[in-house]
């Protein structure tokens, strides 16, 4: 281990330490010990981070992952977990994304937070949010993953309920936490099939067991099913979605860094780590491109309606996940793990620029009380069209290199549907983008008067991590262009080769790879052209649409009235059974014993208690009888 | 001689009266008395067979009895003077504040 390389041990330990003391002492701290000290953390983890990255590059491929073992965790009988981390050039990609990210987060927060009274707690939970996911990212088993994957759901439901005196807040927090229990179910069921079949959890020996071919094809798909089961929950994909739209309830920097950028990328984290279990088992592959593909038209097409800034933003996150999990089930994961990266940027992003115009208005969330903010909030504007653009796929920004990696390599592995439900995600990824821009930034000003009087631009604080982010959503895509560019170029995949091996080169024609580029950029510009036409020019037509598809339009509107379908068909049944439940078995049964116990100590406490006369006579009385009793008895 | 069957016969008498007394009077302190003469019998029955058994244990005992008896007249007496002050009468009837 190089010196370089040989303190990436503390990239999580340091944000745990600010953690503690801001448990500890949070209170007393003063509000700028309290900004610097938690952004400094997590600035220390990104300068480490990347140290180790660059000791990485000088590593050679053969001595990967770098293993550090704290110490033993758990030993019994024939299992074994140690608390150990590892580095390889995947985990450095996921630390650099949390840290860098988290950082520009944690400073925005710094402005966005201000004026909240619990300032100390707010960035206690985002210092143990960034160890969590690093602990996730770093972890070298299966099981400490799991703390890590369990820790950011917690930090995750803590923060959706910061404003826990709003009841709508406290209700989300519990909505995520629950739908987030039933995923986890299957993530551990998965783990522990993981154990029965390859006897460790440790990665190192779950990849060599499946190179050594001792995983049978079952057994795989068996395991990556269940695993996928956890991802869906906490990757938001269906049917476990329903979760992150409310989860905006929470303050606009966790959106952008749990909801966005890191925590729900950890699916697709956890599916590019087991990329070569995944690989064994074609039917789990199918179901997670179907899943991803399904999930990516299904969330774009309910931000479509949506007119909570917020929420089109969180559909879109969900739709883009789902473009992750394409590229993990047509065997890209590289590719997959290129869009949760330029995702992050752009997608941290666009949200803290949301939150840069909730600011602005005072709180207000509904697009249709926006318009004409262009000229108020300048900046805002110029760094949310950046990552508008980005995300739409518009050519040169990173979305498009990224989106098009995935959606090649699904042409290219034969997966036309996926490839078509992909495009078609792309093309209304574009066109509520651009609506969104148009009717926050553009148009006619329809403030509210309240609103209007407190506009402003945000403090610097809050700016520059906008204009950092938006200068890597332009620039994050050229670490990994299309092969078809030039060889080399794709250094991004070439860096993860260790962990992901490359896929099959030169199965697509230049002209070929130049078409689907061409596709890319049509569907991106269809979206656009068309958002312009119904938002600018004639917006007349989404009323006419609206008027003419009248049940369509409720039905997505809606959100296809999935909630108030788990509401009837689960939520409602398991509220109602545990209601009967408590009546009659709880009241009747357990009380009753209890009750019944208590009744009967009572019962034969009267009936024994006319023994207790109070006369004392007859206590003598007794006395003699029993005195009587046992002389009788040694007589005879 | 007298022989130690008397004795015997006599503290079972004895024992027999403070029995009955106890039972037949009303006023706690001619139970109080009977208790003593119960108690008495006792220590007759208890000499009388030291003496035919040869031991000293059964007269070590009668010097405990003794001893209870008087830490117990002390109390009991004690007890019946609080009885009177708080009822103006000395009839175990009414002393039933213990019942069940």
């Amino acid at each position: 281990m190089s010196e370089m390389t040989g303190t990436f041990w503390l990239i999580p330990l340091i944000p745990a330490v600010s953690f503690l003391i801001l448990l500890v002492f949070g209170r007393k701290l003063p509000k700028t010990w309290i900004s610097v000290q938690a952004c400094l953390a997590v600035l220390a983890s990104f300068v480490l981070s990347l140290v180790s990255f660059l000791g990485l590059l000088k590593v050679p491929h053969s001595n990967l992952p770098l293993v550090k073992t704290l110490f033993s965790w758990i030993s019994a009988g024939r299992f074994s977990a140690d608390l150990s981390f590892h580095f390889d050039p995947l985990t450095a990609v996921m630390a650099l994304v949390v840290t860098g990210v988290g950082f520009l987060i944690h400073l925005y927060s710094v402005g966005y937070m201000a004026r909240d009274r619990s300032y100390a707690r707010y960035f206690a939970l985002l210092n143990l949010f960034t160890f969590a996911m690093l602990l996730l990212v770093m972890a070298s088993n299966m099981l400490l993953l799991f703390v890590g994957w369990e820790g950011v759901g917690l930090c995750s439901y803590l923060l959706i309920g910061f404003w826990f005196e709003k009841p709508s807040a406290a209700a989300a927090g519990q909505k995520a936490f629950i739908v987030n229990r039933i995923g986890d179910a299957g993530f551990l069921l998965g783990i522990l099939f993981l154990f029965f079949f390859v006897g460790s959890t440790e990665f190192r020996a779950i990849d060599q067991a499946v190179l050594g071919g001792n995983v049978s094809q079952g057994a795989a798909t068996l395991v990556c099913l269940l695993l996928f089961i956890g991802a869906c929950g906490k990757s938001a994909q269906i049917p476990l979605y329903v979760w992150l739209p409310d989860a905006m309830e929470g303050p606009t920097p966790v959106s952008a860094l749990i909801h966005a950028a890191t925590m729900v990328t950890a699916g697709v984290y956890m599916v590019s780590r087991l990329n070569l279990l995944y690989s064994l088992s074609p039917a789990a592959l199918q179901v997670v491109a179907a899943v991803g593909a399904a999930t990516a038209v299904y969330a774009a097409s309910m931000a479509l309606v949506q007119n909570d800034i917020k929420r089109i933003l969180a559909y879109s996150t969900i739709s883009q996940l789902g473009f992750m999990f394409i590229g993990c089930g047509v065997g890209a994961y590289a590719a997959g793990m290129f869009h949760l990266t330029t995702h992050a940027f752009f997608k941290s992003l666009l949200f803290l620029a949301a939150g840069s115009v909730l600011h602005a208005l005072s709180g207000e969330q509904d697009i249709r009380k926006m318009g004409g903010l262009r000229r108020h909030l300048p900046l805002t504007y110029t760094t949310f069209l950046i990552g508008a653009i980005a995300i739409a796929g518009v050519p040169f920004f990173s979305g498009f290199f990224s989106k098009d990696a995935i959606l090649s390599r699904a042409f290219a592995g034969g997966h036309t549907a996926v490839w078509l439900a992909g495009l078609l995600a792309a093309v209304m990824t574009a066109f509520y983008m651009f609506r969104l821009v148009l009717l926050t930034f553009h148009g006619r000003e329809r403030l509210d008067l309240e609103a209007r009087k407190h506009l402003h631009e945000s403090p610097p604080v809050m700016t520059i991590p906008l204009v950092l982010l938006a200068l890597f959503s332009v620039g994050a895509g050229y670490i990994g262009l299309p092969a078809v560019l030039g060889r080399d170029l794709d250094r991004f995949f070439r860096f993860l080769e260790p962990v992901i091996p490359l896929g099959p080169e030169g199965v697509l024609s230049p002209g070929t790879e130049w078409s689907l580029i061409l596709a890319s950029v049509a569907a991106a510009l269809a979206g656009i052209v068309a958002a312009l036409l119904f938002y600018g020019r004639r917006p007349a037509i989404p009323g006419w649409l609206v008027h003419r598809f009248p049940g369509l339009y409720k039905l997505v509107l809606n959100k296809y009235y999935v909630d108030e379908f788990y509401g009837a068909a689960i939520v409602n049944p398991l509220i109602r059974g545990s209601e009967a439940v408590y009546q009659h078995f709880d009241l009747k049964v357990i009380d009753g014993a209890v009750n019944g116990a208590g009744r009967l100590a009572a019962l034969a406490g009267r009936a024994l208690n006319t023994l207790q006369s109070g006369r004392l006579k007859d206590y003598a009385l007794g006395l003699l009888a029993g005195l009587i009793i046992i002389l009788g008895a040694l007589l005879l | 001689m007298i022989p130690l069957s008397w004795f015997l016969a006599l503290s079972a008498i004895l024992f027999v009266l403070g029995l009955a007394a106890f039972f037949v009077k009303r006023d706690l302190i001619t139970m109080f008395l009977a208790v003593e003469v119960m108690l008495n019998a006792a220590n007759l029955a208890f000499l009388t067979f030291a003496k035919k058994h040869e031991l000293l244990a059964g007269q070590v005992i009668v010097f405990f009895i003794i001893t209870v008896a008087a830490a117990e007249a002390a109390i009991g007496l004690a007890i019946i003077l609080l009885v009177f002050r708080q009822r103006k009468s000395i009839k175990a009837e009414g002393a039933d504040l213990m019942k069940g």
